[in-house]
């Protein structure tokens, strides 16, 4: 057995608040694929991004063919051999394919000008290399998206690359591309690169890994050869987690259909989703992130109009084309990212609260300014917001009492449904059971409620009913009782059933 | 077969004239057939002094455009252009007239841009400010500073040899070859130097560029430098092209050279243009500019036209990368 070319040792890695690795080991051969599998969070890309140079860890050494490596650019790491695919792109859409691959790094002829003949005849070398076709003079906005990666993996390779990291490279391809890609990284492999592929998906890690590492909650959970591993039990390890009495959802009522949702289609992005929501039910949106989870709850708000299939509120059938119209009809959506999207943080609490109804508090077309500050303290109080006065500025508040503020404003609008995308992400403890007490709260009046968690145990915990999506279409349903996590897990992972499918992108 | 694969199909198709016509072979066919149905109309447009009229106008506004070709390409812009233009004829006019030879009068006016074009680069790349706000205070402060130092009066009567922009060279005006020079050796840079490639790099994807090791501010500080030098280089043939040096020169140069330069092909969202098409532009601009004189057109018109002319540059952009599945 080769010596690893490239192994880390108790990689330790903290952002304010959040422990992102806590002493991991990783390692990788010459010639082999060693894929890094984990939840959304358990410390995948922030591990690729030390071995590639843009952060730096806190405490654990590296090692790179055998010596101590000592990174802080990534230029260093480029220069070295470690190459990184991002899932960003990381092209220049109006430059040539050659030029893609070899910016920064122009072949100069005399007098240090660009030698052009010569980036074009070692761009297509490449791509003879890799066994692709490729007008390499071809702008790289004119191509596919699975052309544009082949770009990206031949701009690796012409650095000569020992280390190839490849973060979910077939997040956005098509079933043949990654047919393609799974040949090009085999090839790669067999001419001695060690390859780092991570990958929500286990029917590739089968595929094409030699070994596996499982990351969870940024710990080190343990490496297999493939060959001992087995897809349940690479889940376990995945998992791994107990549910906790974080979760309080009470039982009320369940009262009839709100929300229908009947063959849902967003071309590319939701495909042919059907489900209902009761009045008075928690459903949980479950899948791995890209999975077409907040593209649905888009598509049902109007942000992104359907193609196909339709909407019943209450059983009327209605057409949704923009957030607007969602508002009117009852439905509020508080997205992911609440600061942007769900909040104005330098105005008040009251402000924050007040800001979707104000044309109903005015007289005479001005703000009736102590009718609001009723309105708003009332709120406050109901939710049990935190804040010296309602005249803070919503910026000085914590994640919980913030993502309060957004929920207290929509619920001024009166909604039949409300749509939480990650309602806990980034919420301290205690904030989060008091978020989950007010959603427990807000069923018992009767709303509706969708959530949206990549946490198993807040899904677990929460919903009446739990829905898994995968690339964009549903494909599981399971009632609170018969629900555990492996069963989700297998199902927001399990591999594509038609080799056809179009895969989503996130 | 899929249907992402598909629609991408047929969306090419579709588009495939779009792609295959570029922006200068556009502009070029646009010049011609403008200046045809100029000719026919009017034939003394096509007289040789005419042109030569339209190349002289336009001689300092391409070299300025050169450099902002280069500033918009590698994603900023630099507004400050027409009060850069006023102060670096001021100091070359003031310096002429105290009596400094005109060969140092004429460096102090390039080595001014330089200098300038260098402050605002180095704010937007070490300060971080954002460069259409670094520029918008440097357009006031030096327009400012230009009346200060002037008094406000013009400058006349500097000495015979100074006015080096109303010399010609084997019958070509000077400021003509000028603009020739600097068009071939910006050309040559643009597509031929590493440095110059770097530029569509850092205007194109800045984070990609950083993390190819790209050194992304002094690309930046070099795009306004070079910038600075060439304004410089523009205002040596405007302050010895003209008898005065005015206190009010250069006011609307920053939007004649931006809109020729986006007009001709250079995307306001950085990343892609080239010099060629900067060039076209100016000399469309300056057509259409000179064709509606020869119509006896308000000169209010060609400032509408100019406005008009930026805004659908800017939309066909847009349109473009939107319809070819730009959005990477």
């Amino acid at each position: 057995m080769d010596d690893p070319i490239l192994q880390l040792k108790n990689i330790t890695k903290t952002f304010p608040g959040v422990m992102a690795l806590d002493s991991v080991d990783f390692d990788v051969r010459p010639g082999e694929v060693h894929a890094l599998l984990g939840e959304n969070g358990a410390g995948k890309s922030t591990l690729i991004k030390i071995v590639a140079g843009a952060y730096r860890p806190d405490a654990g050494e590296m090692f790179f063919q055998s010596r101590p490596l000592h990174l802080t650019s990534p230029r260093e790491a480029t220069a070295l051999g470690i190459a990184v695919i991002y899932q960003e792109t990381s092209l220049y859409p109006e430059l040539s394919v050659a030029e893609n691959i070899f910016m920064g790094r122009h072949p100069r002829g005399r007098l240090g000008i660009v030698d052009w003949r010569t980036m074009y005849r070692d761009a297509n070398e490449i791509f003879d290399m890799m066994g692709v076709q490729m007008d390499v003079r071809r702008k790289v906005s004119r191509l596919t998206v699975g052309n544009r990666q082949r770009v990206e993996i031949a701009k690796a390779l012409s650095q000569r690359a020992k280390v190839l990291i490849m973060d979910e490279p077939t997040a956005a391809l098509t079933a043949h591309d990654v047919d393609s890609l799974f040949s090009i990284v085999r090839r790669l492999r067999d001419q001695g690169v060690g390859v780092i592929y991570i990958s929500h998906r286990l029917e590739e890690v089968f595929d094409l890994a030699d070994r596996v590492t499982v990351l969870r909650d940024g710990k080190y959970v343990g490496t297999l050869d493939v060959a001992d591993a087995t897809p349940e039990g690479l889940i376990s390890m995945m998992v791994g987690r107990n549910l906790d009495t974080l979760f309080p959802k009470l039982d009320v009522p369940i009262g009839e259909p709100v929300l229908e949702v009947r063959n849902l289609t967003r071309h590319g992005l939701v495909e042919d989703v059907s489900f209902t929501v009761h009045s008075g039910e928690i459903v949980g949106l479950s899948g791995l992130v890209g999975s077409g989870r907040s593209d649905l709850a888009q598509t049902i708000f109007g942000v992104l109009p359907a193609h196909a299939g339709q909407i019943l509120l209450e059983g009327r059938p209605v057409r949704i084309s923009s957030p607007e119209q969602a508002v009117d009809l009852g439905i509020a959506y508080i997205p992911e990212d609440r600061q942007g999207q769900g909040l104005v943080l330098p105005m008040s609490v009251r402000d924050n609260i007040t800001l979707a109804v104000l044309s109903d508090l005015t007289r005479f077309g001005f703000i009736r300014v102590r009718q609001t500050t009723k309105l708003a303290q009332e709120f406050v109080d109901r939710l049990r917001i935190r804040t010296p006065s309602i005249l803070q500025q919503v910026k000085n508040l914590s994640g919980g009492n913030q993502q309060k503020v957004v929920v207290a404003k929509w619920l001024l609008s009166k909604p039949k449904i409300l749509i939480l995308d990650e309602p806990t992400r980034g919420i301290d403890v205690g904030a989060k059971a008091e978020i989950h007490r007010l959603m427990s709260e807000l069923a018992g009046q009767g709303i509706g409620i969708l959530m949206i968690s990549s946490e198993l145990p807040e899904i677990m915990g929460m919903s009446d009913r739990i829905l898994v999506m995968r690339q964009g279409r549903l494909v599981a349903q399971f009632d609170r009782a018969e629900a555990t996590q492996e069963k989700i897990i297998e199902q927001a992972m399990t591999e594509r059933q038609n080799a056809n499918d179009v895969t989503v992108r996130g | 077969m899929n249907r992402g694969n598909v629609s991408r199909k047929a969306k090419t198709a579709s588009w495939l004239s779009l792609e295959h016509l570029n922006q200068e072979l556009l502009l070029s066919m646009v010049l011609v057939v403008l200046m045809a149905i100029l000719t026919i109309v009017r034939p003394s447009f096509i007289s040789s002094r005419n042109l030569g009229t339209i190349l002289l106008d336009s001689s300092y506004v391409a070299v300025a455009a050169v450099g902002m070709t280069m500033v918009i390409v590698s994603g900023g812009i630099d507004i400050s252009v027409g009060s850069m233009l006023a102060v670096c004829a001021v100091v070359g006019g003031l310096l002429a007239k105290a009596g400094v030879v005109t060969p140092v009068a004429w460096l102090a006016i390039v080595l001014t841009g330089g200098v300038l074009g260098f402050v605002n680069g180095a704010l937007v790349a070490w300060a971080g400010i954002p460069s259409i706000i670094v520029t918008l205070g440097m357009l006031s402060v030096l327009r400012g500073s230009v009346v200060l130092f002037t008094g406000g009066s013009w400058i006349r009567n500097l000495p015979q040899g100074f006015y080096v922009g109303q010399q010609s060279v084997l019958g070509v005006p000077v400021p003509v070859i000028v603009m020739a020079i600097v068009f071939a050796t910006a050309a040559l840079w643009m597509n031929y130097m590493p440095l110059g490639r770097q530029f569509y790099a850092v205007g194109a994807n800045r984070e990609s560029a950083i993390l190819t090791g790209i050194p992304i501010k002094r690309i930046q500080l070099l795009s306004f430098t070079l910038n600075g030098l060439l304004v410089g280089i523009a205002s040596l043939i405007f302050a010895t092209r003209f008898t005065a040096i005015q206190t009010n020169s250069g006011i609307g140069f920053e939007l004649q050279v931006i809109t020729a330069v986006v007009v001709g092909g250079v995307s306001i969202m950085g990343g892609s243009g080239t010099i060629l098409g900067a060039l076209l532009g100016v000399l469309l601009l300056n057509v259409i500019g000179n064709g509606l004189i020869f119509l006896r057109v308000s000169a209010y018109w060609f400032q509408a036209v100019q406005g008009a002319l930026i805004l659908l540059a800017v939309v066909f952009d847009i349109v473009r990368k939107r319809r070819l599945g730009e959005t990477l």
